[in-house]
Formats: structure tokens, sequence, C-alpha cells
């Protein structure tokens, strides 16, 4: 039995509420979108990079609370983070909210928040819908990322 | 909210809601350790144990292949087939069955009559109207059509209560109107469209009329003949019947003059090397072995709706859909989408800033299932200019009681987000 809390914590609903780095980022180098078509979840994001180092990340949009709070928590971590960083920590949040390997708890910090999604399949896409968006940008690619 | 009931006035205080739900073995459920509250009947609709029971005996007693055996089994799976297809005429009150073709669903049977029929007769700089309203299945096959042929798709706008706009349908009709297809009941919002009036019209500027009547059925009796619409859709699953199966009624006439849809078994009268000839209807548009067991089970639907009697149930359901409205009119930040005059069973919402995918979740966490998304009406949310809603629809085996757990669920749902 899952208590619905424990999806819908504190420091999401928080994040939801009033989302960190949200709005456009001006002097970006990089922007890109992400769209989950099954349930309409929209984001773009904006990263300025020298190439090694994420220097600053920013993202807007509109979904539910799940994507809301995880792009506003991801774009929290990322900031100063190497770009190898960023993919270990992709890696790292993907077991965290699909499979049972123990995660690094400390390495993911506040995004450790989002553990209660693994028991709603349903809506694992929600939460890694920025992560994928971001993992396309670190790779270069410059088509919109999907979601299904 | 207002309902208008068209039906005329039925006391329902006989009618026995906790005998039907016996029926319905599903409704025993539990889900995340609730009682199962089923809200999303637009979706699809629970099945009794009629229909479960004519599925299993067909696959335990008879299962056979039909219209080629000459041995006993296949002679009555032949016979519960079309017994089946006598039973959906008289259901339409349709002219003739050969007038009933089985599909897989409403979407079949729309790509059916667009590919066929539309391919046959439609031409470029044509017309072809839908709405604002329509579910994708009765969008899509349309653009198709229209990028195939060089026809032009247009549609009916709706008012801010989610109504047709018939001063527009009239303005858009013309000498190139060929084709109207428009929903009998909006899946998204409930809206209970004038059939009679956009047929009529359609018919005096030449047009065939398709009518979608894949939420309509479960609610409400559907005449065709006095309709006199050219086509009529609908899915078996959504009509407490088993899914993957569905069906077109199409006019004689019209249906005779189609080329076949797909080519196979059973839709041949003689085939040779260099040519094929054409069974006579309904055989011409089903071909291969078609979806037997699901035929069976159809019939076995539409007698027990027969048997409810669609009159009493629809007022049943009506007054359910006041009750709830009345509950849910007094949850501070929650907006209804879609209040037509003429409306029936569905409940389509939103909450303040709460995402309607959250809402689902957090219901579904106290048994309450019900939908949230766009709806498959993707054009209606972006008329409301909302990306979705939360949506419960309502079945003749819904209760008060049920009614209130949506709305203690939905309060919870406003808790969580504080």
């Amino acid at each position: 039995m899952f208590d619905i809390k424990d999806l819908y914590q504190e420091v999401i609903v928080d994040h939801n509420r009033s989302p960190r780095n949200f709005g456009k980022l001006e002097d970006a180098d990089k922007t890109l979108e992400g769209y989950n078509p099954l349930c309409g979840d929209k984001l773009t994001l904006y990263i300025k990079t020298d190439g090694e180092k994420i220097n600053d990340i920013s993202f807007d949009g509109s979904g539910c609370a799940i994507s809301v709070a995880s792009a506003s928590l991801m774009t929290d971590a990322m900031k100063g983070k190497s770009l190898q960083e960023a993919e270990s920590l992709f890696n790292d949040f993907h077991n965290l909210i699909t499979t049972d390997k123990e995660a690094d708890i400390d390495q993911l910090g506040k995004l450790a928040a989002l553990a209660g999604v693994k028991a709603y399949p349903a809506r694992v896409k929600c939460a890694s819908l920025c992560w994928h968006t971001l993992h396309s940008v670190i790779e270069g690619s410059d088509t919109p990322v999907k979601t299904e | 909210m207002n309902n208008q009931n068209t039906a005329t006035n039925i006391n329902t205080s006989t009618f026995d809601v906790e005998k039907i739900r016996a029926d319905f073995p599903i409704l025993q459920e539990q889900v995340n350790g609730k009682p199962l509250v089923y809200l999303d009947n637009a979706a699809t609709a629970q099945k009794p144990r009629q229909v479960i029971e004519t599925l299993d005996t067909y696959y335990r007693e008879y299962n056979s292949n039909i219209h080629r055996g000459v041995h006993t089994l296949s002679q009555k799976a032949t016979d519960a087939y079309e017994t089946a297809r006598e039973k959906v005429k008289s259901f339409l009150n349709a002219n003739s069955s050969k007038e009933i073709i089985f599909v897989r669903g409403a979407t079949e049977a729309i790509n059916l009559v667009a590919q066929s029929f539309g391919r046959d007769t439609i031409s470029a700089g044509d017309e072809i109207i839908i709405t604002e309203l329509e579910h994708h299945s009765n969008i899509v096959p349309w653009q198709l059509l229209c990028e195939q042929t060089g026809a032009t798709l247009r549609y009916i706008p709706i008012n801010d209560a989610g109504e047709l706009i018939l001063e527009e349908y009239e303005k858009l009709l013309n000498e190139k109107t060929s084709i109207v297809a428009v929903g009998h009941i909006s899946n998204a919002l409930g809206t209970i469209n004038p059939i009679k009036l956009i047929i009529d019209k359609a018919h005096a500027v030449g047009a065939k009329v398709l009518i979608d009547g894949a939420q309509a059925v479960p609610h409400t009796k559907v005449n065709v003949q006095e309709l006199d619409c050219d086509f009529y859709v609908f899915s078996g699953h959504k009509l407490f019947g088993p899914t993957g199966i569905g069906v077109l009624y199409g006019k004689e006439t019209i249906l005779d003059a189609m080329p076949p849809y797909q080519g196979g078994g059973d839709m041949i009268q003689t085939v040779s090397m260099t040519k094929s000839t054409f069974n006579a209807l309904p055989h011409k548009f089903e071909a291969g072995t078609p979806h037997i067991a699901g035929v069976i089970g159809l019939g076995a639907a539409i007698d027990y709706v027969n048997e409810l009697d669609l009159d009493v149930t629809a007022q049943y359901e009506n007054e359910l859909l006041d009750y709830a409205n009345e509950q849910a009119a007094q949850i501070a930040d929650l907006k209804f989408v879609g209040t037509a005059k003429n409306k029936t069973s569905i409940l389509s919402f939103t909450l303040g800033k709460i995402h309607p995918h959250d809402i689902g979740t957090i219901l579904d966490g106290e048994g309450v299932a019900i939908r949230a998304g766009h709806h498959c009406a993707m054009p209606v949310m972006e008329r409301f200019e909302i990306p979705a809603t939360a949506r419960a629809s309502f079945a003749f085996y819904n209760t008060r009681e049920e009614v209130d757990a949506l709305i203690q669920a939905i309060d919870k749902c406003k808790k969580v987000f504080g």
C-alpha cells in the first residue's frame, strides 16, 4: 500500500507551487523542447554552457506537479555541474525512479524526493521528461524530445 | 446545471441499482484497498455477467468458424453471429440487416466510410464538415481523406458552454459540401448534439451524413430511419459489450454502391487469377474471419440494455449527473468544462491550478477511477485554452454514494496541494 503523500512530498508540492529557475534564459547557448504527447506535458530547457560545465539553466512550459517539480529540482541540481557529472546524475536519477537498485542518496540530494514515482509506472515519464531533454542536449541533439 | 431530459418522465424510484450492480462482477473489486468507484465509463463500460457468460459459452461449447463449415458447430456459430446482426438491426431500427456491418469499433467504421465512400465520391474542391467537439477518431480519417483527394475540412465551432453554434453550421453548408460527420454525444463534454436538425440541413444541400454514436448508444435510444442519417457508427465496448467489435450502419443503397474496404475471404463471390467478384451486403465489407465471439457478446449486451430499457436508465443517469453537479458546484476552485443545456453523464472539470493528471492519481489512491487528459479531443481543449480536464463519466450502475466518494476524493486533492 502506498500513501499518496509518498508521491506528493512536501518538497514536490513546494517546487510545483513555486518552481525554481522558471522562465526563459535570454543568453542560453542551447534550447531544447520536451513533449509528452500522451498527457500533454510540455517544457523547454534553456542552458548556458562553455562545453564543459553547465553555467546556468532554466525551463518553462506546463505540466503536472510531478513534471514541474522534477524540472525545478533538476535545474537546481545542475547549476555549476560538469556535463559529465550531469550525465552521471541522469543515470542515478533514472535508476532511482525505474529500478530497485540502491540509489546514491548523497549524490541525489533533494532529487530523492521523487523516489515515490517508482510506485506509479504511469507517472514515471512525467518525472523523466526534463531529464531526457537534458540528456539530449548534452548529446548534442536538436530534435525535440518525446516520451511515450 | 440543467439537464433536459427528452425522454418521457419515468418513475425511477423503482429503479433497483443494487440489483443491476450485482450483474457486474468487477464492481466488487477493491483498488488500493478501497472499493472500486468506476467513473470512466466514457472510456469503456464494464461488462455484465450475461455478456461474460455468453463469451465463455461460445468458447467452451461452440467455437467454430462461420459461413463456411458444414458441421454442426459452425452452423451454430453462424446462427448466433447472424442473430446478433438482427439484434443490432432492431437496436438501431435499421430497415434491413444488410445495413449492419461488423467492424472493430467506431474508429474502423469511420475509416471505412472515409476510404470507401469518401475516396469513391469526393474530389478536389469538395468540402467535408465536422465539428470542434469531435473525438480524434472523427477528425483524423477526414484529414487523411482531404489529403488524398484535395477536399477541404471545415469545422462547426462551439460556444463557451460546449454547444455547436448552428448559425455557423448553416453558413458552412453549400453545394460543395459532400459529407457532414458529427458526434451524437461529445466524449469530452457530454454535449448532446441536435443531430436530426444537422442531418436535415445537410441533406438539403445534397450532402451525406455520418453520425458517430460511440458515446450515445449507452445513454439514448437510436432510430436511424427516423434520423434519416446515411451512416451511424458505434463501438461495442462502450455499450457493456466486448472490446474489438463495433458497428457500421449504412443505408443499403449507399453501401451497395461503395467499393470494398478490405479484400479477403468471406467478402468475395468468386475469385479467379485475374479478377474477383464481390459478395452481397453485408459480407462485402466483412473480409476475413470476423470477431465472432465479440459479435455474439455484443448481441448479449444489447439484450441486457433492452431489458433495462434505455429510457429508464437515461433518466436515472440524468438524476445522478444532477446530483454530481450540485455536489461539485460546492467545491471552491472547481470549474465545470462543458455546461451544455442538453448533456449527459459526463462531468468534466478543472480544479484550481491542480493538474488533471495529479487529480487522477490522487483519486485512484481513493479507489476512484476517472480519466485525466485531453480525451482524444485536443481541439476541444484548445477551444477552452486548457491542456486537459479531469472527467468523471457515469453509467446506470453508478450510485449517489459513489458520487460522494468522488467528491471526498476531490477534497483530498485540495488537501494534498494545500
